[in-house]
């Protein structure tokens, strides 16, 4: 197993702070929206350089994401900014006609997404957001792992014309991807090569999938692990070309199961390499109130339930 | 005046011949609202708007409209078509398969004229106010438009967009709405009353004028003083009274004819007053 070390925890909404402000130097198109988030979505740094190109909404997000349609038609490039709750289910429709229907050049950034946003409860954790942003034609759906890969994706997008939908959290977490880092959409990143079975990881569940990769390698289970951070499009070759090798696969995300990652992987794996699959996602379910780390070891999103969908799922193998 | 008013109305009285045949051809579609609000296109295309029929998105240095009850859009086919935007044989294609001219406008099929996309209700005026926004930070001092059904008010996403125009002074901005009292349902005043709009929006912030759909001369005019009122930090609201189903007698006032299409006696009975004064399509 590849060593993977960290000096500092960040949180992945700073990385995208960070991200939005060398964007916003970069290229003067680039303007900024937020409804009432501002220090949330660390946009204090872009703010302060460009006061001019940064619009506060106020508490108003189906009027956020309009106004950023209409930036759009003469050239500008907005970023919007709110949690990921108000970002995608309380807009859908917003999204879905004047954004992606209208293929307009919108960037959706949601902050908070998923379980890890703690105490707030289940009304602020979307566990829904990736399948609902990933069936909109046309949506590129990303979520990124660690600071330097959101700021680095925060970039990307920025370079890309079309719609995307962009998720991260709040809670500092280990930084271990490289700082200098070249980000590609839709290209997965191999963490780990390995021949037993396939790890695919995306988000905050990255890291637990390196901690699990480390205990596996103990138990002389030799893991492979893919960071998929553009869910959509998915780097459907890296995948395939990594599940022939291992012959089974365990998917990894903090979102319901339903309409996440891990189905995503395995539309892909029924209709070209039929493989034993488990899922280590929430079932089904809404949040509650607790820290992000009570929270993944309740909802069973710790490098241990990693390690036990590993060893069932390899069992499905040799059966 | 590129146009005499005559000359005006008989164009307004050929996209209401189009509108009719248009949703008779499929047999659906919404011909009320989009017959009462064809003097207010044919003003704005012929007459005020400052735009290029070479059709480009970005639209720089021109005026831009947006509308956001997207079901009217016969009424917006027609005048483009006429305005020169595309040939007019296409108007035949109005909601058919393979066609650019949709059910509801929209970008997806690229027609040109279009900008974005309308049919579920509210959002026009969020995206017109952000087509001003990218336009000042330009430099650009052309005008957006937009147009608004009176039922569609309704929808919260408005009054989100009505509070932060003139909080933001988006003084560019002229959003007429289409005040013919009616929807689905029945009338407004019935379904969900409206009750003082001009009240309401000017408690917002608005400059608020008011006109008659319906009368060329006034429509001209009101939109020619609505340009001269921008610029000057408040955004402008033209409250359009008009009649649904404006020259066709069985349809006026009704709002049974919102979302109907004529039967064939029907049709040359609205044709029979309708003067052809531009060829048909």
């Amino acid at each position: 197993m590849k060593k993977y070390e960290y000096t500092e925890k960040k949180d992945t909404r700073s990385g995208f702070g960070a991200g939005l402000h060398e964007a916003g130097k970069k290229n003067e198109n680039v303007v900024a929206l937020c409804a009432d988030l501002v220090g949330s979505l660390k946009m204090d740094a872009f703010i302060k350089d460009f006061p001019e190109r940064f619009t506060q909404v106020g508490i108003a997000e189906a009027n956020m994401i309009g106004i950023a349609a209409g930036m759009t038609i003469n050239g500008k490039i907005p970023f919007t900014g709110t949690f990921a709750n108000f970002s995608t289910g309380r807009v859908y429709d917003q999204i879905r006609q004047s954004v992606a229907y209208s293929n307009k050049n919108v960037k959706i950034c949601a902050s908070h997404a998923g379980l890890t946003l703690g105490e707030d409860g289940a009304t602020h954790q979307i566990l829904e957001d990736i399948g609902l942003m990933k069936m909109l034609p046309g949506m590129v759906v990303i979520n990124p792992c660690d600071y330097n890969q959101t700021k680095a994706a925060t970039m990307a997008i920025a370079e890309y014309e079309g719609p995307v939908y962009l998720r991260f959290g709040r809670p500092v977490i280990p930084v271990f991807t490289d700082p200098d880092q070249k980000f590609e959409i839709g290209k997965a990143w191999m963490v780990n090569e390995g021949t037993d079975v396939t790890i695919i990881a995306t988000g905050h569940m990255v890291w637990k999938a390196i901690e699990a990769g480390e205990q596996l390698a103990e138990l002389g289970i030799d893991a492979e692990i893919i960071n998929i951070h553009t869910i959509k499009p998915l780097d459907d070759e890296a995948i395939l070309k990594s599940v022939k090798k291992t012959g089974c696969v365990v998917t990894c995300e903090e979102h319901n199961k339903f309409g996440g990652l891990g189905e995503s992987v395995a539309r892909l794996l029924t209709t070209e390499l039929p493989t034993p699959q488990e899922f280590v996602a929430t079932n089904d379910t809404f949040g509650e109130s607790g820290t992000p780390d009570q929270l993944m070891s309740k909802y069973g999103l710790d490098a241990v339930n990693i390690v036990e969908a590993v060893q069932k799922v390899i069992g499905r193998k040799k059966a | 005046m590129k146009h005499t008013i005559k000359e005006l109305e008989d164009i307004a009285s050929q996209i209401r011949r189009d509108i009719v045949r248009m949703v008779h051809g499929c047999q659906s579609g919404h011909p009320g609202a989009s017959l009462g609000c064809a003097d207010f296109f044919t003003a704005l295309y012929f007459e005020v708007l400052n735009h290029k029929t070479d059709f480009t998105m970005e639209g720089a240095g021109e005026d831009l409209f947006f509308l956001s009850n997207g079901h009217i859009s016969p009424v917006w086919y027609s005048t483009l078509a006429h305005a020169g935007y595309f040939d007019k044989s296409e108007l035949a294609t109005f909601r058919k398969l393979n066609s650019r001219l949709q059910g509801h406008p929209t970008t997806h099929e690229h027609l040109p004229g279009i900008r974005i996309a309308s049919g579920s209700l509210g959002q026009g005026l969020s995206v017109a106010i952000g087509a001003a926004l990218a336009k000042k930070l330009n430099g650009d001092q052309s005008h957006v438009f937009a147009l608004l059904g009176d039922g569609e008010l309704q929808e919260g996403q408005n009054w989100e967009a009505a509070m932060f125009a003139p909080f933001n002074k988006v003084d560019h901005l002229i959003a007429s709405v289409d005040y013919n009292g009616q929807q689905i349902d029945g009338p407004t005043s019935k379904v969900l009353a409206l009750d003082d709009l001009q009240a309401k929006f000017e408690a917002f912030g608005w400059h608020v004028i008011n006109t008659d759909g319906n009368d060329m001369q006034a429509i001209v005019e009101g939109l020619h003083y609505a340009k001269t009122l921008t610029g000057k930090g408040k955004p402008i609201l033209n409250l359009m009274s008009t009649q649904m189903g404006a020259g066709v007698d069985y349809m006026v006032g009704s709002h049974k004819w919102h979302g109907t299409a004529p039967n064939d006696e029907q049709l040359a009975s609205a044709l029979a007053q309708l003067p052809e004064t531009l060829g048909d399509y």
